[in-house]
This record gives structure tokens, sequence and C-alpha cells, in this order.
């Protein structure tokens, strides 16, 4: 890549001060460092993933609404965790915040272990119990 | 408490880490140069291992490496903690300070105040360097940002201790026992050697033969898993190609920087005519995430598209081959 070649488009920090560094060669094939403010391919790509993450967001909105599943799938989800990162932050095994992610599991829960997931995202446990969606 | 630390933004975290710290201690490298001595150059596709509900791609070492390797072929010692406890963390983070010795940082990346909200996932192999404090402040180098910043003790805390896949830990860690003169000449052969067989390794999902195995896949994955799931597919292999901190096209030209100065260093004028020709291959994986870019844009449906763009693979992947070939001679 030559350093005029280097991509100047916008993204999510292009209206920050943040810029990215780049190596390219300058006109002497020399190379060096270069600022990027962004670039067009890697944005669309990244949209592309915050797409599907908000795309998942709603269908579990969806299925909470329906009964099916509790209000700790949407938190998780919302703050961009799976399973495995929940499990960490809650100190809780796996297989247990899966079932915890359902409804019917949810009802029966103590308020100690909703406690725990209430500190995990750092929320309440009136809005763990109430969710907003 | 300030220690005169010099900060100078990277390309990437772990080599922006060490290059710094380093210079800090007394021994010049360059980013590329630390890229380069560490066989930074790499490429695994992992299907078993979903993120993000996507197979994983590779296009470096696992977190760490770079250091440890960096670190035994210029002949210094790390020195590392991990914690169970929050307290001992910082304890030990201000005893070093106090020391006047910056340290580095595993960090996990969803927690940093500074970054923008796009680039907040749950990943936790950043790096960064604590050089000082400043009340209750400390005082942060984040190679992948322009200037300095602070995080408070307790932000500190929370990115320190973050928890899922590769879970930082508190993990602290530092050079000590300098020597007083390298053999750049002997890291940089290492290094090179490393790297050339790692990428023609006999082995199907690493190095030129796993980027012509992902080619072949994308030929098949629109019937068998379906457009959508294909689109989302490339999108990860672009964004490991890259996103900041990980990013991978961007790899191949911190790898052609590296061969320019290492080919003054060994008087051998070959390696500069390599970065030359390694330069023209990451301009080959931009033209492809340009491509692949449209294709999920444009949500195209006809399969002659992703036959188009895995023949654009395909052919990195032969480029590939050919340059670590052409590499090995080189440094005989």
């Amino acid at each position: 890549m030559k350093k005029e070649e280097v991509p100047q488009d916008e993204s999510c920090f292009s209206h920050t001060d943040m810029k990215e560094v780049v190596y390219a060669v300058d006109k002497d094939g020399k190379y060096g460092k270069a600022l990027s403010s962004g670039w067009e391919a890697k944005t669309i790509a990244l949209n592309e993933s915050l797409d599907l993450i908000e795309e998942q967001l709603q269908e579990t909105i969806q299925k909470i609404k329906e009964g099916e599943l509790s209000p700790i799938a949407f938190y998780m989800e919302s703050q961009r965790m799976d399973v495995v990162v929940l499990s960490g932050y809650v100190g809780i095994w796996q297989w247990k915040v899966k079932r915890h992610l359902k409804a019917k599991t949810f009802k029966k829960m103590s308020d100690k272990t909703l406690k725990k997931y209430a500190e995990a995202f750092e929320i309440s446990l009136e809005e763990l119990k109430n969710p907003k969606i | 408490m300030k220690i005169n630390f010099e900060h100078n933004q990277s390309a990437h975290c772990e080599n922006g880490v060490v290059s710094n710290l380093l210079n800090y201690n007394g021994l010049k490298v360059s980013e590329p140069m630390v890229f380069g001595i560490a066989s930074g150059v790499f490429f695994i596709y992992i299907p078993f291992i979903k993120v993000n509900f996507a197979p994983m791609f590779s296009f470096r070492p696992v977190p760490g490496f770079i250091f440890s390797r960096v670190s035994k072929r210029l002949g210094f010692k790390i020195k590392r903690h991990k914690f169970n406890s929050k307290e001992k963390a910082q304890q030990t983070l201000d005893a070093e300070l106090s020391k006047n010795n910056p340290v580095g940082l595993q960090v996990g990346v969803y927690n940093l105040t500074y970054f923008p909200d796009e680039y907040r996932f749950h990943f936790n192999a950043h790096n960064l360097v604590v050089y000082g404090k400043d009340g209750g402040d400390y005082l942060i180098s984040d190679p992948v940002m322009p200037q300095v910043t602070t995080l408070s003790a307790k932000e500190l805390e929370k990115v320190r201790f973050a928890k899922g896949p590769f879970a930082p830990k508190g993990h602290i860690y530092y050079p000590t026992e300098l020597p007083n003169d390298v053999d750049l000449k002997k890291a940089i052969t290492k290094g090179i050697k490393q790297a050339y067989r790692h990428m023609l390794a006999p082995v199907p999902l690493v190095g030129f033969r796993g980027i012509r195995y992902v080619a072949k896949r994308i030929r098949k994955w629109p019937d068998k898993i379906g457009v959508k799931k294909t689109n989302h597919y490339l999108g990860q292999l672009v964004r490991m190609q890259e996103e900041i901190g990980t990013g991978g096209g961007g790899f191949r030209f911190i790898f052609a920087a590296f061969l320019q100065e290492a080919s003054v260093i060994m008087e051998n004028p070959k390696l500069a005519e390599l970065s030359v020709e390694m330069t023209a291959i990451g301009d080959q994986w931009r033209d492809f995430a340009i491509d692949a870019s449209r294709l999920y844009k444009n949500r195209s449906r006809e399969t002659d598209a992703y036959n188009k763009i895995a023949d654009k693979l395909d052919a990195i992947g032969l480029a590939e081959r050919a340059f670590f070939l052409d590499l090995k001679r080189a440094i005989k």
C-alpha cells in the first residue's frame, strides 16, 4: 500500500481525534507509519456483525414476550456477552447459566442468585426482574 | 508519580507494548522488527471454534507468543504475574510503578472507556502499558491510541479482571535482565525461519494451505449454509483481517516493513525485493476485503460472485506459497 492510498473513509471514530496506524510505502518505496481515519470495507464488515447482534437481540425480546426466555437472556445479549462470558462474570456453571436463560427457571430463582446477575450487568434487582423491553 | 515513558502509537497492541517497553529499557527495536523477530505473520482457519456465530480465522499467533518469542530470541527475561485477588493485583502494580518500572498489562476490551462503542467486544487479549499514577488515576499508554490516556483505579480493575475466554486475571508483565548487546542478525534469521515453516506447514488448516482451503469452502458455502450465513462468515474473515489490534491484512504490510529493515541489517538485498512482493500480497488482501464487503452489502445471490471471490483468495494462497518458498531460499 502506498502512503497516498491509505484509506481516509468515514468510520466510527472519524468524528473523534482517533486514528489508526498502518504501514505504507512512500514515493521511494520506503516503509513508514501512516494514519488512517478508517476504511469503508472494514466499517461494512463491522456493521454487518453489529446488525446480526441487533437482529438476534430483537428475536430474544420476542421470545421473552412470548414467555420462553428470561430477562437474563436480554441483558446478556445487549451487553454482547455469551454464556461463556456471562458464566465467568457471575461465577456460575455454564450449564446452570443456560437454564437461567429460560423463563420457567427464572421464576424459581432466589434473589441471592438474581443479585449475582444484577451485579454482573450493573443494574438493580428491580431492573433485572422488569426489563424495559 | 509519572515515569518518563515514550508513547509510540502502533498498528497492533502486542507489538506496540513490546516495542515501547524495550525502548524504555534502552533496547531500540521498531514495531515491525518486533513483529518479524516474533514470526508474527501467520494464518489459521479453525472451523470448529465459533466466535460471534462464525468460524474463527486468525492472522496472528496466539496472544502472548509475540513477547515470549522476542524475549527468547533477543535473550532477555520476562517477569509475569497473574492474580486471584484484585487487591494483590493492584498492590503489585503500584509497587512496580514506585520502582519506576512501566509495566505491560493484559486487559479485556469491553470496558475500555476510551474505545469507540463499535470496537467494544468481550475480547480479552488486548495489551497496554501503565506508566504512572496521578492521584487515583493510572496513566495509560495504549499502543493503538494516538495519545496517552488515563483510567481510574476502578476502571483499570474491571478490565484487568474481565471474564470469559483468555481471562487476563490481572496479568502483569515486564522485561528483566536486558542484555548489553543483542545479536539482531541471529534473531531475525530465527524469526524468518519460523515464519516460513509455519506458512508452508504441511497441515491443511494452517498457512497458505489454510488460505486455499477457505477459498474452497467459500465456493460451497452458498449452497450448503445459505447466502446469509456465507456473508456473515466472509464478514468475520474481513474483520479478523482488518480489525483494530488484530488486523491481518495490515499484518502483511508490517511484515513487508520488517523485511525492508532486515534487509539492511542482514546486508541481504534479496529481502528488500521480497518486501516489495509482500507489499503486493498485502494489496491483494485489501482487494479481497473490498470485494467481500461489496458482496454482503449488496446481498448478491449469484453463486458466480462467490466463485470469483474464492478465485481471488486462492490466488493469494498461491502467492503466499511462492513468497515463502522464495524467503526460504533467500535466508539460507
